[in-house]
């Protein structure tokens, strides 16, 4: 009984050992573990100035956009009349510790937030952007949520001052200045970049951002103080991680941290397309205040 | 930037407006003087930095200038403070309509826009050779009913009365601006900033915000049945020149200049760096739908000073414009206004 146990068990084990050496002939016997570097010790390749060559069509896997904090699958909006098409994946937090340091009043509005997350109330100046998610209203996402959004997004690097970061969603780019000393000038909705390399890592510090950007579709939010320096740091030909450090004393009790994969895109002839959401967005803003509405 | 937006209108308006003078051009793609072109690392010719567009030259030679293309040092003199005159929202000279409607003033405008050509010019348009674009052709009946449509939102927004806010135009309405090719300078936002990496020339026009990744490499476009708004680019260099051909444009009416038909309508440009400060920016189109011959223009790209970046130009985030003209037409109408009653605004105004 004992024996038979262990021979089969045995058998498993081999098997197991010749699909891993199938799966991953190039990298010997050893699977990779989730969140571990692989292979160990990657070289990037190099553009001509030394530096490691991030060129290519990237996107993330993780379901953030919907909670960057631990989430349930959910219904989506209306779902009497959209069923399970806008329903939302479950998902892990890609927060260090899991949850999101706020202050107890932030809390209270990020609460608030994500219950008026379907409104929207365009009809006065100064309280335009107070309901509803920016995605709905297809705004441009702010950083990092633009890095996590179920979209791709383009890294164009030559060996020029600055590096453009081209996103599908709305068409939002940023161009990243290298070893660029002042602050922003303004605050924009995709923020204000400066990078620099740390050894094989892109350290990108970001600030002048738009208060009115969220992190996800939970309502989870920053004030103008947002300070953000995220790291892209390439780990195989097809993969690098990101990892994103966010400080915001006005709305947070200490700074936080996020990290999940980027992958390539591999499809053979794959290129950024355009997701130009303003024409899906208008009747749900603008609508209200048509001639036909008005009767 | 954000606050610049109000009140923009399409550039076929504005570029209808202005009024202008010609010479003999440099040939499709060559430079005036031999120049020869920094690389990059892997050998393309570098176009990298921020150039802006912006000229008073008229796309179109003003009738007033008769056959002359180049002008002498004196005449341009002339040329560009007559245009400089008729574009400055400064003048306080037009009675009380016209300095409301003038309100929107130089502060918000790029002062580039108020010179000449430095090659002095009458004309952006150099082929043909009058500096005028072709005859329209008369477009067939189902095209003709998709114009006369648009043609009487146009007319309701420019009244003051628009239905709802597809009576607006694509840039109004913050979808695409002058981001869709060709580009022409406008009153303000004249920048685009061009990347390049191993394989690509990257565009990035300000206005708005999005970026023309461009494949030299020599692949397929994509096909034929996913259209873009601002459609898909595929380029090559010839000798020190950037050729790029754009296809597969939506068939929303309102996006191509002079409303040509995306079925039917092809347009090639070319960049060549002419000087360590200078890119000459052709453009050819051609639609035999919508003009008699294909044309071509010439535009200067002037270099930005390193020190003045690029901005984020936000449009529709902060849209107020839309509710505030449904607001105004929902009154006008309440006050018994309609679309006859009210003349047009003056091009000025757009």
């Amino acid at each position: 009984m004992q024996l038979r146990r262990i021979m089969v068990f045995l058998g498993v084990a081999g098997v197991t050992v010749l699909l891993s050496l199938a799966v991953y002939p190039l990298f010997g016997q050893q699977r990779p573990q989730a969140g571990q570097q692989f292979p160990a010790a990657y070289r990037a390749p190099r553009l001509a100035d030394g530096h490691p060559d991030l060129n290519g069509i990237w996107q993330a896997l993780v379901t953030a956009n919907w909670d960057v904090q631990d989430h349930e699958a959910q219904a989506g909006p209306h779902p009497e009349l959209s069923g399970a098409y806008a329903a939302g994946p479950a998902g892990q937090s890609i927060i260090e510790g899991g949850e999101i340091p706020y202050k107890p009043d932030a809390l209270a509005k990020k609460k608030t937030n994500f219950e008026n997350r379907l409104k929207v109330d365009v009809s006065s100046d100064k309280t335009w952007h107070e309901l509803g998610d920016p995605e709905m209203k297809c705004y441009m996402p702010g950083v990092p949520r633009a890095t996590y959004m179920p979209f791709p997004f383009q890294i164009v690097q030559g060996t020029g001052p600055s590096i453009l970061m081209a996103y599908e969603f709305a068409s939002a780019t940023r161009i990243v200045r290298m070893n660029w000393e002042q602050a922003a000038p303004t605050d924009s909705w995709m923020g204000w970049s400066r990078g620099r390399w740390e050894g094989d890592t892109l350290v990108v510090d970001v600030t002048g951002q738009r208060e009115e950007t969220w992190f996800d579709r939970a309502g989870d939010y920053h004030s103008d103080a947002l300070h953000v320096v995220e790291r892209y740091t390439p780990m195989s030909p097809y993969h690098m991680m990101y990892e994103a450090t966010i400080e915001d004393p006005n709305v947070f009790t200490r700074p936080w941290k996020i990290s999940f994969p980027l992958y390539r895109r591999m499809e053979k002839s794959v290129q950024l397309l355009e997701f130009k959401c303003v024409p899906f967005t208008e009747e749900l803003l603008f609508g209200k205040f048509g001639k036909q509405a008005a009767r | 930037m954000t606050a610049m937006r109000t009140r923009y209108r399409a550039i076929t308006a504005l570029l209808a407006a202005m009024v202008a003078v010609s010479l003999v051009v440099p040939a499709s793609g060559q430079a005036p003087k031999k120049y020869n072109a920094p690389k990059t690392p892997w050998g393309d010719p570098d176009l990298q930095g921020v150039w802006n567009d912006a000229t008073s030259t008229p796309l179109q030679r003003p009738a007033n200038v008769g056959e002359k293309n180049t002008l002498s040092d004196e005449e341009a003199e002339e040329f560009q403070k007559s245009l400089a005159f008729d574009l400055s929202r400064d003048r306080r000279d037009g009675g009380n309509a016209a300095d409301v409607n003038r309100a929107y003033n130089e502060h918000w405008m790029d002062a580039r826009r108020l010179k000449i050509t430095a090659d002095r010019r009458t004309s952006l348009i150099v082929d043909p050779v009058d500096g005028r674009i072709p005859t329209l052709e008369t477009p067939p009946p189902e095209r003709q009913r998709v114009r006369t449509v648009r043609g009487e939102a146009a007319t309701r927004f420019a009244a003051g009365l628009p239905a709802d806010y597809t009576d607006m135009s694509w840039p109004v309405r913050c979808v695409v601006r002058t981001d869709v090719p060709p580009y022409l300078p406008t009153i303000y936002n004249n920048n685009f900033q061009i990347f390049q990496s191993p394989g690509y020339v990257t565009i990035a026009p300000e206005m708005i915000h999005s970026a023309r990744i461009i494949p030299v490499d020599g692949r397929p476009h994509l096909n034929k049945n996913l259209r873009q708004w601002l459609g898909d680019t595929r380029g090559h260099w010839e000798g020190s020149t950037l050729v790029i051909e754009t296809t597969n444009f939506k068939a929303e009416e309102g996006v191509l200049f002079q409303g040509a038909n995306p079925a039917t309508f092809t347009i090639t440009e070319r960049f060549t760096r002419v000087a360590a400060d200078s890119i000459n920016y052709e453009f050819t189109m051609s639609d035999p739908t919508t003009w008699s011959k294909p044309w071509t223009a010439l535009i200067p790209w002037n270099k930005v000073d390193p020190d003045e970046q690029m901005f984020e130009y936000a449009c529709h985030e902060d849209n107020f414009d839309i509710v505030h003209f449904l607001t105004g037409a929902r009154l006008r109408e309440k006050n018994g206004e309609t679309v006859g009653q009210r003349p047009a605004r003056a091009a000025e105004e757009r």
